[in-house]
């Protein structure tokens, strides 16, 4: 009796199944230990009053939460972080996208035109705010020169409430934009000359090819940078607090971010379990907003 | 003809003007390292008497050697993994069909949003109990795989034709050849990139290095760095002095890697 | 009969062997000590652990030193994974804290007694006193006086400094020198909020106006008067009507010592502590003057802090014993004698800090009369606190907000942080 045969098929998607759990199992282990057990903690902690300094950590149920549901600087650094995200991050992608495509049009300088792209990029964070803050000095700046030889009043930039934020993220795009850059080339390069020449016999060529050749085919660049940036913006931290050090949140909190709230709370008022509250609602709103995202942009073409 | 090179034309020029505006605040950097303390304050931009008095300070007179040895090891080390792994998961997330898949690649995004400062306590505690605090082990476990890479090269991976790597089973290769040989190749502009990042992101890393650092000697570069600022104010001479020298090694890999993004692979004769 | 024979030859070997000197099969016992970064303090210490071993062989000390602006944060991390020094350093005003969650172990009564801290110590150790105990102590002390550029002085026609706050503002306005547009290019006063300005409000111009920043008890805030906002509202005159300061001249947390040393602010207010950083890096010709006071003879006020040594919950065994001679070692006049001359701080005792030599020095006396009647503000947290008051000035200053309602709103907020902390004090 001939012994059942069972479909080809079957066993490989059985055999890739196996490797590709063995393949992930490392990165598993590192994943759930080392981002999502400390991630748990900070769940559970949210629940807990806890001074880091202190070994008691009595449970107060939805305390912390409530705390910082009504305190007005969460809410200021909410809005805050917002406004950040939806100035910064188009800037930045228009930005990179536009000088990664000068950048492949041009022929000579090419290198030295990426590496001064990517300089920003590659500057320690206390050296460039510290030049950013000369930069916006209302008495002695080049900006402020600028402003009174076209004749314009003087701006206070990093003194005003009004204007600290846009301030910063102009400071935040001028660092990204090499990254942006790169990831912008790597995309391009992925996408075959042969359809651009193909393209240009057909006589499309310019705008055309842009619109119906690499758009499209960037997409999953595009995707990335997108969610990417957004997970950025919305966590923005170091910039925030190297520019504003006297004050960290910038005057009256025009500058504050919600891991900048996080990080105060936790790190110098040492009250972990408010920290950690604000660290839940942060991440449930990134998630959201994620994967709002990634439906939108799922229902494109993918390559 | 002539459109072609009026295009390029306009593209040199908005690069350049674009160039001045992206490099000045690098070069105020490089300006106030070749200044005297006293001069820093002159507010001139150009140093009258430019001096490389802070370099050899910072290089001869403080730890600095030490500083960027200990973040070099650690960042090459991280970068390595990261270069693996990130590649291997972002691959068998793209192209390979099992169950969970949708879960696993959802779960490690979601670790991308939380930030990293709620972590801190935790890994301490955790590297107290293996005795972790004050090595290379502890600086760098936390980054040996991040999402970030996860992402992106899974993004980068869902460009790899399945023909090609159907082709590769047909041939017998195996399932970690066909990453190796075939996938992997073909987004050597996304892993070069990969690199750059990861290294970068290593090298600046500030809050975890100080925490599980306690003596002087295993000291990264950034919390080097931050010993030049005191009670009594920051030493910015010798500030720009040390970022300008630690900026070089991230320059020097994004000079090395940056071919690999720029010459990526051409697709040839791949039309199903 | 027999166990008390056996029991008394036991009792002869121990104490036979345990009289045999240290040094023989008793290991070192090795404790660390924590202190920011600062190159001179970092050497002294280096120099007394070498003092220190030599006459106390059986003890080992290790010093670990951190980055001064991210200090606190590394030190309460390492609370929670058990880790951390037997003996820290600490800035005073985090004391409360630390006290509060038994991080520290109180000072051993024997070797520290009340009243021999008291007696021997400038008054404003006080601060350092929670539960009617003393958690830890300091080798130095600071204080807060004027600094001017005597250069500019003289050019603007002044011949001395200050004496009261109106003199000081009439005086800036000599000084401040303004480009065509109207904005200043040298301001006459450094102002720095976020610098030692918003101690100079809490402990001088609050009190040389007549109210105070808190009740004695330190658990109400009472600067919520008439009079605190008149004082508030002179400070922010200097920016925003006699316009003779710039929240801001020279970016940075210490732009405004920046600003005085490149000779662009005419006078600030600042710590003891900047004296060395001061003397290395001006170039032109500079004083050292009593802060103001809102009449001639009025009441003098001064905001004295320090930085204190003490035992945390991990020195325990023999380490305990160890950390506790180390402490007193530290805390030693000849200590503090050493510190003066190579770190450059008053000492804490007052026997020392009373020194005519040191008071007649041009640059130190001032800082060494004002120690009468310095106050050190008994924090519980003092970011907080400290950014309520940034924010009242910001109030003030940037939206226009009445003095009075700035520090209405700052009251409030700066008494819920209070009553947290005494909430949770309570419990113990």
């Amino acid at each position: 009796m001939t012994p059942p045969v069972r479909p080809r098929g079957m066993r490989l998607a059985a055999r890739q199944a196996l490797w590709a759990y063995a393949f992930l199992a490392a990165p598993m282990a590192f994943f759930l230990t080392i981002r999502l057990a400390p991630a748990a903690a900070a769940l559970i902690i949210s629940l807990h009053r806890w001074n880091i300094l202190s070994p008691e950590k009595p449970f107060v149920g939805l305390a912390n939460f409530r705390e910082v549901w009504t305190d007005p600087l969460f809410w200021q650094a909410a809005g805050n972080t917002l406004r950040y995200a939806v100035v910064g991050i188009p800037a930045q992608l228009a930005g990179g996208l536009v000088v990664a495509l000068l950048l492949q049009r041009i022929t000579r300088f090419r290198g030295l035109f990426r590496a001064i792209y990517f300089l920003p990029f590659v500057t320690p964070i206390v050296a460039a705010s510290w030049v950013w803050q000369w930069l916006y000095s209302p008495q002695f700046g080049p900006l402020t020169r600028i402003l009174d030889a076209l004749g314009l009043p003087t701006q206070a930039f990093l003194r005003s409430p009004h204007e600290a934020l846009y301030a910063i993220t102009a400071m935040v795009v001028w660092e990204y934009l090499g990254f942006q850059v790169v990831i912008f080339l790597a995309g391009l390069q992925a996408i075959p000359r042969v359809y651009y020449e193909a393209a240009a016999m057909d006589g499309a060529d310019g705008l055309r090819a842009f619109r119906h050749i690499t758009l499209p085919l960037l997409n999953p660049t595009l995707v990335f940078s997108v969610v990417y940036g957004t997970i950025l913006y919305l966590q923005l931290f170091t910039q925030v607090l190297n520019m504003t050090f006297g004050d960290p949140g910038g005057p009256l909190g025009a500058t504050e971010t919600m891991v900048l709230y996080v990080y105060q709370q936790g790190f110098q008022h040492f009250r972990m379990g408010p920290a950690a509250s604000a660290t839940v609602l942060l991440f449930g709103a990134i998630l959201l907003i994620t994967f709002v995202q990634l439906r939108v942009f799922q229902t494109r073409v993918e390559y | 003809m002539a459109a072609r090179r009026a295009g390029a034309a306009w593209s040199y020029l908005v690069l350049a003007s674009g160039s001045v505006v992206v490099v000045y605040p690098f070069l105020w950097m490089i300006a106030t390292a070749l200044k005297t303390p006293r001069e820093i304050f002159e507010l001139h931009f150009w140093p009258h008497a430019p001096t490389l008095a802070n370099f050899h300070d910072v290089l001869l007179h403080s730890q600095f050697p030490r500083w960027f040895g200990n973040s070099l090891l650690v960042a090459l080390v991280t970068t390595a993994s990261v270069a693996f792994f990130d590649s291997l998961t972002g691959y068998t997330l793209a192209k390979l069909r099992f169950p969970g898949r949708g879960v696993i690649f959802t779960v490690i995004l979601s670790t991308l949003m939380i930030p990293t400062e709620m972590l801190v306590i935790p890994w301490y505690t955790m590297s107290a109990w293996f005795g972790w605090i004050d090595t290379y082990w502890g600086i760098m476990f936390p980054g040996l795989m991040s999402a970030f890479g996860v992402f992106l090269m899974r993004q980068f991976m869902t460009g790899v034709p399945d023909e090609l790597l159907d082709a590769g089973r047909i041939d017998g290769v195996s399932e970690f050849g066909l990453f190796t040989r075939i996938a992997l190749p073909l987004v050597r502009p996304a892993l070069a990139a990969l690199c750059i990042f990861t290294f970068l992101g290593n090298w600046n890393a500030f809050l975890w290095p100080l925490v599980v650092v306690q003596t002087s000697d295993m000291r990264t570069l950034p919390v080097g760095i931050a010993l030049f600022s005191g009670e009594a104010g920051s030493a910015w001479h010798l500030i720009m002095a040390a970022s300008a020298l630690g900026a070089l090694p991230v320059l020097a890999v994004f000079v090395l890697l940056q071919r690999q993004i720029i010459e990526g692979i051409v697709l040839s004769g791949l039309r199903s | 009969m027999m166990r008390r024979i056996i029991g008394a030859g036991c009792l002869t070997l121990v104490l036979a062997f345990g009289g045999l000197p240290a040094a023989q099969g008793q290991q070192p016992v090795t404790i660390t000590y924590w202190q920011y970064y600062f190159e001179s303090k970092v050497k002294t210490i280096d120099m007394l652990i070498k003092q220190f071993e030599s006459r106390n062989p059986g003890i080992h000390v290790v010093q670990e030193t951190f980055p001064y602006d991210s200090y606190n944060q590394k030190v309460a991390s390492a609370v929670p994974a058990g880790q951390g020094p037997d003996v820290v350093n600490l800035y005073y005003g985090w004391l409360p804290q630390y006290v509060n969650s038994g991080y520290l172990q109180p000072l051993p009564a024997d070797a520290f007694s009340t009243t021999q801290i008291e007696r021997e110590y400038v008054p404003m150790v006080k601060a350092a006193k929670f539960d009617g105990k003393y958690w830890a102590i300091p080798t130095a002390v600071r204080t807060l006086a004027l600094f001017y550029n005597k250069e500019l002085f003289r050019q603007a026609g002044l011949s001395r400094p200050p004496l009261t706050w109106d003199e000081f503002t009439s005086d800036a306005q000599r000084l401040t020198q303004r480009d065509s547009r109207g904005r200043p290019t040298l301001e006459g006063f450094g102002i720095a909020p976020d610098g030692q300005d918003h101690q100079l409000i809490r402990e001088v111009l609050f009190r040389q106006w007549g109210a105070s920043a808190y009740s004695s008890d330190g658990r109400r805030v009472t600067y919520d008067t008439p009079q605190a906002a008149a004082a508030l509202q002179w400070y922010t005159d200097l920016v925003t009507k006699s316009q003779v300061a710039v929240i801001g001249f020279f970016p940075g947390g210490n732009g405004y010592r920046d600003a005085f040393v490149a000779g662009k602010a005419g006078m600030i207010i600042d710590g003891s502590f900047a004296i060395g950083s001061i003397q290395s890096s001006t170039k032109f010709d500079w004083g050292v003057a009593l802060l103001p006071r809102r009449t001639a003879g009025g009441t003098p006020s001064n905001f004295g802090s320090f930085w204190v040594n003490g035992l945390t919950r991990n020195a325990t065994g023999p380490r305990l014993a160890a950390a506790e001679t180390f402490l007193k070692f530290l805390t030693s006049p000849d200590t503090e004698r050493l510190w003066l001359a190579q770190v450059g701080e008053i000492p804490a005792d007052r026997t020392l800090a009373g020194d005519p030599k040191l008071a007649q020095d041009p640059v130190y006396g001032p800082f060494i009369a004002s120690l009468a009647y310095a106050h050190a503000t008994f924090f519980v947290d003092e970011t907080a606190q400290r950014t309520v008051m940034l924010d009242a000035i910001n109030e003030v200053v940037l939206n226009n907000t009445d003095p009075r309602a700035a520090l209405h709103t700052a009251a409030a907020k700066e008494q819920k942080v209070l009553d947290a902390f005494w909430a949770t004090q309570a419990k113990h």
